[in-house]
């Protein structure tokens, strides 16, 4: 068994470009620590490659050329593409990890079509969770994106099989692989909503997450998602293909939707990973 | 409506520096290399973040947009608010999904904190 890790965690760009303007400092600070617990976590689990699934929003494809599923199979990878200022992370290049990256590409393509990317560029997404958990970037990184906001979007059945694929690719390899799962809930990311959290709906999605249910978590519908948890709620599926990577319950290390200005309910967990 | 257009131009304004320098000096020239309603060409010559809101642009493009204008996240918020009070509701992209973008988007603000007012 080479998947040593699986854990989700909040990606919002506020995470680390607001943290100035977040008035509930107490909280703010106990969610930035249990992000550097998991990072720990990470480290414990010997773990040598990271896998991030992600959610695309724009970093590096559009609606001329956008595929459901996406890896960056490059040697490096470059971000963030936002102002460094904006998002109080400065440029960088990330290491990849170009032989795992192409021999799971290979197998995961045996049941879902993904698509690959020499060039990567990370946003938010994928910069905000490595400046918690690799923030020297001194491990290697094969970011992995899911459409998650130019409907249509892949369907959350698929999602489970990309998850799945996903596991049985890590489980082929000598090396050992963490997964992070990277999304929001509920949240409305940059539109006048942006701040509204359902905390409710959030608490009941976590709770079907940890204790892997499967048929409630497919049984979310996007117009749902959208009505009761934004347009950010598409993100779910980040989180459910690393459950399904997991394969086993889930620990809800942390959650607050205390953290407004940061435009997300904040959440880290982890998954036991099944035999 | 070429809500396609504007985005595509927005998006690779916000990834690109050199394309950032050449619309500062002249908008015009970048601008007329896309299809674009004169509605559309004007909320871009503008910096309009409320019409480009209304005209139905992604959040995830359109903040960095503002970013690149220099506006503050509040500002932005507010803008976006202005823009559905002077010119309706949300008329298409990802956040027409509903069909009740006023609705949407006027029932919950924020105060400066940033907590819900």
């Amino acid at each position: 068994m080479s998947l040593v890790y699986v854990g989700i965690l909040s990606h919002a760009p506020g995470i680390t470009g607001r943290a100035h303007l977040a008035t509930n400092e107490l909280v703010r600070d106990q969610f930035y620590d249990c992000l550097r617990r998991q990072a720990e976590e990470i480290k414990q689990s010997s773990a040598e490659v990271l896998i991030v699934i992600a959610a695309e929003h724009f970093a590096n494809f559009f609606m001329d050329n956008m595929p459901a599923y996406c890896m960056g199979v490059g040697e490096k990878h470059s971000g963030p593409i936002e102002d460094s200022e904006w998002l109080k992370i400065d440029k960088t290049s990330i290491p990849g990890s170009p032989v795992v990256a192409h021999k799971i590409l290979k197998s995961v393509m045996q049941s879902v079509d993904l698509a690959y990317s020499e060039e990567w560029q990370c946003d938010h997404g994928i910069m905000v969770p490595l400046h918690f958990l690799t923030p020297n970037y001194d491990m290697p990184v094969i970011p992995c994106n899911i459409n998650c906001q130019g409907p249509p979007l892949t369907p959350l059945s698929r999602v489970w099989q990309f998850g799945q694929a996903l596991r049985q690719a890590c489980d082929e390899q000598d090396e050992k692989i963490a997964i992070v799962g990277t999304g929001g809930i509920s949240h409305w990311p940059a539109t006048p909503d942006s701040g509204k959290i359902n905390e409710e709906w959030d608490r009941e999605f976590l709770s079907h997450l940890m204790q892997q249910n499967k048929e409630k978590l497919l049984s979310y519908v996007d117009e749902e998602i959208y009505r009761d948890a934004g347009q950010g709620g598409f993100e779910i599926r980040t989180l459910i293909a690393a459950a399904a990577a997991a394969g086993g319950q889930g620990e809800l290390q942390f959650y607050s939707a205390e953290l407004p200005i940061f435009a997300v309910g904040c959440t880290v967990a982890n998954f036991d990973v099944s035999t | 409506m070429s809500l396609y257009q504007v985005q595509k131009f927005l998006y690779n304004l916000n990834r690109d520096e050199k394309l950032q320098s050449i619309f500062h000096e002249d908008k015009y020239s970048v601008l007329s290399s896309y299809d674009l309603s004169a509605e559309e060409y004007s909320a871009l010559d503008d910096g309009d973040i409320g019409l480009l809101y209304v005209l139905g642009v992604n959040g995830q493009i359109l903040m960095h947009y503002a970013a690149y204008l220099h506006i503050e996240w509040f500002d932005y918020l507010q803008l976006m608010r202005d823009g559905v009070d002077k010119h309706g509701s949300v008329r298409a992209g990802i956040y027409a999904m509903a069909g009740d973008g006023v609705e949407l988007t006027s029932a919950y603000a924020l105060g400066d904190s940033g907590e819900p007012a």
